[in-house]
């Protein structure tokens, strides 16, 4: 199964400067760990302890995972077809507040630590 | 430093002004490549929250395909504090994920003055630019006008003199 991923620039460091790569994969947490074979790096800023950060938006086609996810999955184990595109996009989000007050389980993704 | 058009920073203001006490937020798009903001996105703040911000991932999806289909890029992504300066908290250096952009912040604390201060943030580090405020040949963007209309909205800003550009000097050092 060939899945189209496409990269946002501050992942690209990661897949030599592709704005879109291919990878397979039953579902979405499989494509993330083959993807990490040929692009050594990319599922670790994309995922922590087994679940998707929670400020990287994936979308499958045109939905967001987070609305795909059959209920009592997660969104890692959202389904992929033969010739569906993968699209990341690390969410804009930020506020006065600190993290801890805002309620996120921060995501690597942006600030890469 | 961030050339941007006067009459978009009075629509991102002004938009600003208008979601007070919730924090705002939007993006202004340009070229790929050209460093020039354009068109003015107000975004939805879909934390509703007057201390965080978080764009709506499905209206995000579809500005950011407008974009790749107009060959734009986000250049400047602002949003507003609204009880605090207009300068970067631990939340937006970490949280920030597009490097090449110019991270607008607006301070709306102060009923009568508007603090606008510009950022770049990669890596969680934070550097401070200047803004230079140009008048002139904008924007494509009908949602500025609508969004201008509000004079009243928008009020004198921290380095608002009223040349045709005005440059203000960077507190941090590069």
């Amino acid at each position: 199964m060939a899945i189209n991923v496409r990269i946002p620039t501050i992942l690209r460091s990661y897949t030599g400067g592709a704005k879109a790569v291919e990878g397979t994969g039953e579902t979405l947490g499989d494509l993330l760990t083959n993807l990490d074979g040929s692009h050594p790096g990319l599922r670790d800023r994309l995922v922590t302890a087994g679940s998707l950060h929670r400020f990287v938006n994936v979308y499958v086609n045109d939905e967001d995972v987070r609305f795909l996810a059959p209920s009592g999955l997660t969104p890692l184990d959202v389904k992929l077809d033969d010739g569906d595109t993968v699209t990341i996009l690390p969410a804009v989000a930020g506020g006065a507040a600190d993290r801890a007050a805002a309620g996120g389980a921060g995501g690597p993704v942006p600030a890469g630590r | 430093m961030l050339t941007i058009d006067r009459a978009i920073v009075d629509a991102i203001v002004a938009h600003a002004r208008r979601d007070h006490p919730d924090e705002a937020c939007g993006i202004v798009s340009g070229p790929v490549g050209a460093d020039r903001p354009m068109r003015h996105i107000p975004m939805d703040n879909a934390a509703r929250s007057m201390t965080f911000y978080e764009f709506d991932s499905m209206e995000q999806l579809r500005v950011w395909r407008e974009m790749d289909d107009r060959d734009e890029e986000p250049v400047v992504i602002y949003h507003s504090h609204t009880a605090t300066e207009a300068y970067p908290s631990r939340t937006d250096a970490d949280l920030a994920g597009w490097p090449e952009a110019h991270y607008l912040l607006v301070s709306t604390r102060d009923p009568d003055t508007t603090q606008i201060r510009s950022f770049r943030i990669a890596d969680g580090a934070v550097t401070e630019e200047p803004v230079q405020l140009v008048d002139g040949q904008h924007a494509d963007d009908q949602r500025v006008a609508d969004a201008a209309v509000d004079r009243n909205a928008v009020q004198s800003y921290l380095f608002g003199q009223t040349p045709t550009t005005v440059d203000y000097e960077c507190r941090s050092a590069h």
